[in-house]
């Protein structure tokens, strides 16, 4: 419940979205295509996104010092609370706010955050992430990505694949390797100019017809030691700890919720499909498909609420968050995957006047939402950090 | 765990304790062994009184200490953790009818004897193998009730019964001349009785509006999967722990990654009917709108969870987990009870959907 002091600010923060918030960006809905090449921002968008930058408020639990709010997590709370009851939306994210910008807090020092965290505060720079190769997926510690050490500097020398957005980028944290002789402590992180000569990305065309990821190539990449975060060898810690923001990040249905937070199927449903004399769903197997869809769905946003309350009540962060990302990835696909038994023929329409957008864009959402039980450490991945960490179900000895 | 307050910590670490010192499983065998008519362990019975929990939902004016629903499920867990033979759950669930139901002479003569403990109630709703509280032919008038009740949980030694009748509920005194409870055994070795109500002498439950069995029923569910919640929580250690110390082909079973994402995937699923059983119990504490949806989410994913959870207990213990000297199969049979008792997953799946408009 607010308390006087929160009320305060409350109003302060309700003033201050007066003033800035474009009323008509409200309820602005993200269609799939903003995931495909951004667009250059209207007006009103590229104003909002000043007025949210200069406040720091895209990052409103991020030091005041480097460009952030500065702000409690209870302020922040309010913030968020405030621009939904307006249907304002936050115009700064990405990978730098998601994941590199927190473990740059962590770990950069003071000259680096200096350099990289207030342009990511004010979403100017665009970064990707350099982790994944042809020969490390899940093994990722696998990679072969090598740094040489010139003295003041590295020569890379690697492919990285699955660069989420590597075509718009404007820098990429990797994960490379300094030393062959030795897998985890061999590897370092590495901030890379995406255009430094040597540096190549190619667009890889997915199932979805979209092509989000890269492959990104490094031919005698000349990147300066200044750009190195933390120790040499210590790439792996600092890389491990970027996932954990990257998972937490996910797990909340991350662009995908607002993808396909919108109609119920149940209503979706009544839209396509015959109703009995009482207004049940008639096909009497997909009603029960939708039930058990709901009942997870409430489920998971009531597991999402305890492990915030667990961990602002001090009692460590709870186990409940090691469950969120496959959750999280069942239910974008079992959704899409019940969207489109709704659907029928309808539902598998590829593009062309014959389909109407909604439909179009559940299609190519089923294909694009296959990715997420792969992207960010699988759904296998996730289950042997549950049986390791968790359970304490120890691998072969 | 739910954000708990200071008593409420208190009372699930004091619970914990008196169940892993005073009620292991041990216990439960001993009772089984011994299979008092009652049964339960009346002295076990008589401690958890003695330590407030029998009046944790019922008024501080009436003799309880109003702690409320989510601290009697942070105790019923505990006491489900070790399958404690104990009538708390359907007591407080019959204590619960009085309050949302009782005049204020019905809710003073009745709740300080359910908070002390020296009474014990429960509900007497279905007439069947199946819960169809839709479908009661038990009939009453002119303050007599007739009918038969089937698998009444703690039957044998309740000393007053909740009686849904066509009409509504009501209060029929266990020792009324009319009052025939025969006892059932079941695979649990729990207390499970059909009662024979002929023209026994009843007052009905008035006050309590629309919708009083639903009410009375959506307490009854939260409990019941908080129990089934502690039960799944210690089916699922005790497997884990097994897994860790038998050795096959020279290693522990726990280092074989097909057994580690099985367990990974329980887990999972026991996290998240964590969250939905503590959010029934938290509505219901908050008097909110939707404890009907709430509760048959939560009593649908304790059903469906323990399920799982006490299957894969039985298959990755082997054979020893089939010995009747093993407490597996103690979890197996009580968790199929419970599964039934207050609809099974199958109907409260249906129901959530109607409460849904679908």
């Amino acid at each position: 419940m607010a308390s006087d002091p929160d009320q305060g600010f409350r109003e302060e923060v309700r003033a201050w979205l007066a003033e800035n918030f474009p009323a008509e960006l409200a309820n602005q809905p993200l269609s799939l295509s903003a995931l495909e090449a951004p667009e250059p921002p209207a007006p009103a968008e590229a104003a909002w996104k000043k007025a949210m930058g200069d406040k720091g408020w895209g990052v409103p639990t991020w030091p005041a010092a480097y460009g952030g709010g500065g702000l409690t997590r209870d302020q922040s709370r309010i913030v968020s609370e405030e621009m939904a009851r307006i249907g304002a939306w936050n115009p700064i994210g990405g990978m730098g706010v998601m994941m590199f910008g927190p473990t740059m807090l962590e770990y950069g020092s003071e000259a680096q955050k200096q350099e990289h965290i207030p342009p990511i505060a004010r979403g100017e720079v665009r970064w990707c992430q350099g982790y994944s190769e042809p020969g490390a997926g899940s093994d990722l510690a696998s990679l072969q990505t090598f740094a040489e050490d010139q003295g003041d500097h590295y020569l890379v020398n690697g492919q990285k694949t699955w660069t989420s957005g590597g075509q718009w980028a404007d820098k990429c944290f990797a994960l490379v390797r300094t030393d062959k002789t030795r897998k985890h402590e061999g590897i370092s992180f590495l901030l890379i100019d995406m255009d430094s000569p040597g540096v190549e990305v190619k667009p890889i065309a997915m199932i979805s017809g979209m092509s989000p990821f890269c492959e990104t190539f490094f031919t005698e990449v000349k990147v300066p030691k200044t750009n190195r975060i933390g120790a040499e060898g210590e790439g792996w810690t600092i890389g491990k700890r970027l996932l954990q923001h990257e998972r937490s990040s996910l797990s909340g249905g991350g662009a995908a919720s607002r993808l396909f937070g919108g109609k119920p199927l149940a209503q979706l449903a009544r839209e396509y499909r015959e109703t009995d004399g009482e207004g049940r769903i008639a096909d009497a197997e997909l009603r029960q498909e939708i039930i058990r869809h709901d009942m997870l769905s409430r489920n998971f946003a009531l597991t999402l609420r305890r492990a915030a309350l667990e961990a602002k009540g001090n009692q460590g962060p709870s186990a409940a968050t090691s469950i969120m990302k496959n959750v999280g990835a069942k239910l974008t696909q079992d959704r899409a995957e019940i969207s489109l038994e709704i659907m029928g023929m309808r539902g598998l329409g590829w593009e062309g006047e014959g389909f109407a957008e909604a439909e179009l864009e559940t299609t190519r959402g089923w294909l694009w939402g296959k990715a997420v039980s792969i992207y960010g450490g699988s759904s296998e991945i996730q289950n042997n950090v549950i049986a390791k960490r968790i359970l304490g179900m120890r691998d072969h000895q | 765990m739910a954000a708990l307050n200071d008593e409420q910590t208190m009372l699930r670490d004091m619970a914990r304790d008196w169940s892993n010192e005073q009620s292991p499983v041990a216990a439960f065998r001993r009772m089984r062994d011994a299979a008092p008519a009652e049964g339960f362990d009346a002295a076990a019975w008589a401690e958890m009184a003695q330590m407030g929990w029998a009046g944790i939902i019922i008024p501080e004016a009436q003799g309880g200490s109003e702690f409320g629903w989510l601290s009697l499920g942070l105790v019923l867990e505990e006491l489900g953790r070790n399958l404690a033979a104990t009538p708390l759950a359907a007591s407080a669930a019959a204590a619960g009818a009085i309050i949302l139901g009782g005049s204020e002479a019905q809710k003073s003569e009745w709740l300080p004897k359910l908070a002390s403990g020296e009474l014990v109630a429960t509900l007497a709703i279905d007439e069947g193998p199946h819960h169809r509280p839709d479908t009661v032919e038990t009939r009453a008038s002119d303050g007599r009730l007739s009918g038969v009740k089937a698998f009444v949980p703690e039957g044998d030694g309740a000393g007053l019964f909740v009686v849904a009748a066509s009409d509504g509920l009501y209060l029929v005194a266990g020792d009324a001349p009319g009052v025939t409870p025969a006892q059932r055994r079941m695979v649990d070795s729990r207390s499970h009785a059909d009662v024979t109500f002929a023209d026994a002498q009843a007052e009905k439950l008035d006050d309590g509006g629309d919708g009083l069995l639903d009410k009375v029923l959506d307490r009854a569910r939260a409990a019941t999967a908080a129990e089934m919640l502690g039960m799944a929580v210690q089916a699922f250690e005790t497997t884990n722990d097994y897994l860790k110390t038998r050795v096959q082909f020279g290693q522990p079973l726990s280092s074989f990654q097909a057994l580690q994402h099985r367990m990974a995937i329980m887990f999972t699923e026991i996290e998240l009917m964590r969250s939905s059983v503590e959010g029934a119990l938290e509505a219901i504490d908050a008097g909110r709108s939707d404890i009907d949806q709430a509760a048959s989410l939560a009593k649908a994913t304790a059903c469906d969870t323990l399920n799982l959870v006490s299957r894969e207990m039985i298959q990755l213990h082997g054979g020893i987990g089939m010995t009747d000297e093993h407490d597996a199969g103690f979890y197996l049979k009580r968790a199929r009870v419970l599964e039934n008792q207050w609809g099974n997953a199958s109907f409260h799946r249906e129901r959530f959907a109607r409460l849904n408009g679908y």
